[in-house]
């Protein structure tokens, strides 16, 4: 298997094949983290720029850890501060950092689509970490790492997605990514969070906790973002707790070793309580610690892709 | 690519890794502080092997440990083949040890360059002696063995190929054509 692209822009695209091999790197990378000296050469010499229109914390500080593990420049644009305030526009932003013999761009993007537009203007690789409901692919590579560490398989593996599913771009990455992989994938929400035909990506479809908790290998549980809840479309914090929050006592009702994952930040006594975020059956924190191998993983291939849709003019 | 000669057969090749394991034992003057870091991928079944050798020899074991050199390598920029990152494990700590490095073949040494800079990543050895099961020639860095099963003199246009039974089912080196 030869990695070919020059982006990753969603798990959609990407063959069983990809997605393994950028898992199989991924085991590679963990090692580094391990070392006293935790950097390898690989990237020695490029330039990767976080280009952030969104806010994010531990994204962006991820790809930067993993970025500098593998010898690269970082350069952090936060569009807060940026000429993007003057007006400049997404792909005027994209070739001038093209321009500066940049090689990476690692962008987060409210708009849905956003990084799949840069990518096609540029000759230099785009990962996208994030585009408005879309996807977020790393974040559902480093979920599905974690759950392929923890269980040995993805294969069979019964997984249920909780939370705000129709504005969720953790969920669609996660559904392309584990269906492909041979995983039953369960979404779970109140009927305001579902988006229409979500049948047609080959989930299973609850409005009951209880049921998608039943049979379930692992839970992966959504941030309630209600800061994005301009529709009226979310229930109450309390009341959302109530019906959908995972607690001890409905987690004494699956399997004893379920797994709990969550992408973070947590709301606490929201959609998670805090006894299950910190109990046994929680890898929450494994999680961001596999993230780093992760990103290094798709720096590394996306790298080495030279699918170049035009002759490098730069 | 037609094989044009047989180098070393199954008892040949064990004999060779046989007297290497002595040699080790010889210079180092025992097993004391003694490490292998097998190169992938058939340079750590060789390590295996020759640890398998000190231990019947001298009833010691010397611990194994396996290094991939793919993010060290100075062609990664060169678009040809894409190598595939494997992971590295040393399940030791390599400062102030003896680490003998083995590998299947030593031709340009650019291999052998790439893993001195991974190992030294990793801590700092004592020393690091080098110990390949054969030596082909045509060095493009100042690099030589310490340790060396068969010295053939090849022509560029020759392939030495190095067949192992973990991954190729049978014990034996042989020399191709390009073609």
């Amino acid at each position: 298997m030869v990695w070919t692209r020059k982006d990753l822009l969603g798990l959609e695209d990407l063959s069983k094949e990809e997605l393994e091999l950028i898992l199989a790197t991924a085991d590679s990378f963990k090692e580094v983290s391990s070392r006293e000296i935790k950097k390898v050469p690989a990237l020695r010499g490029k330039t990767v720029v976080n280009l952030f229109y969104e806010p994010s914390t531990r994204t962006r500080v991820s790809f930067e850890i993993a970025a500098k593990r593998l010898s690269a420049d970082v350069i952090n644009i936060a569009t807060e501060t940026s000429s993007v305030q003057k007006g400049e526009t997404l792909i005027d932003t994209g070739t001038n950092i093209q321009a500066l013999k940049a090689d990476i761009i690692v962008m987060r993007h409210n708009y849905s689509g956003a990084a799949a537009m840069l990518a096609r203007h540029l000759n230099i690789s785009v990962v996208n970490a994030g585009d408005g409901w879309h996807e977020h692919p790393t974040q559902a590579l480093l979920d599905i790492f974690t759950l392929k560490e923890k269980l040995g398989r993805i294969d069979g593996l019964k997984v249920s997605i909780i939370g705000d599913i129709a504005h969720s771009r953790v969920a669609r990455s996660n559904i392309w990514g584990l269906t492909k992989l041979g995983a039953e994938v369960t979404v779970c929400a109140p009927p305001m969070l579902i988006p229409p035909a979500i049948e047609q990506m080959g989930v299973v479809v609850t409005h009951g906790i209880d049921e998608a908790l039943q049979h379930a290998d692992a839970v992966n549980v959504l941030r309630m973002q209600f800061e994005r809840d301009t529709e009226g479309a979310f229930p109450r914090q309390l009341e959302y707790f109530k019906s959908f929050g995972i607690t001890q006592e409905r987690l004494s009702k699956a399997k004893k070793d379920i797994i709990v994952m969550h992408p973070g930040p947590l709301n606490r006594g929201v959609e998670i309580s805090s006894e299950v975020a910190d109990g046994i059956n929680s890898v929450i924190l494994e999680q961001v610690t596999n993230g780093i191998a992760v990103r290094m993983a798709v720096l590394f291939l996306v790298s080495q892709g030279h699918d170049k849709k035009y002759e490098t003019t730069n | 690519m037609k094989e044009k000669a047989k180098i070393l057969d199954k008892e040949a090749l064990g004999r060779s890794l046989l007297r290497i394991a002595h040699e080790i034992l010889e210079k180092n003057k025992g097993t004391e502080s003694l490490c292998l870091v097998g190169i992938r991928n058939r340079g750590a079944y060789l390590a295996q092997r020759i640890a398998a050798c000190i231990l019947k020899i001298d009833n010691a074991s010397v611990p194994v440990g396996i290094l991939d050199i793919t993010l060290y390598r100075d062609d990664l920029t060169l678009i040809a083949a894409q190598p595939v990152v494997r992971k590295t494990e040393i399940g030791f700590d390599i400062t102030d040890k003896n680490i003998v490095l083995v590998d299947d073949v030593l031709y340009s040494g650019r291999t052998i360059r790439a893993a001195l800079d991974a190992l030294i990543d990793l801590g700092r050895p004592q020393t690091i002696q080098l110990a390949v099961l054969i030596d082909r020639g045509h060095r493009e860095l100042p690099v030589r063995a310490d340790y060396v099963g068969k010295n053939i003199p090849t022509s560029l246009q020759e392939i030495v190929e190095v067949r192992l039974a973990e991954v190729d089912g049978v014990d034996e080196v042989v020399i191709v054509d390009k073609e």
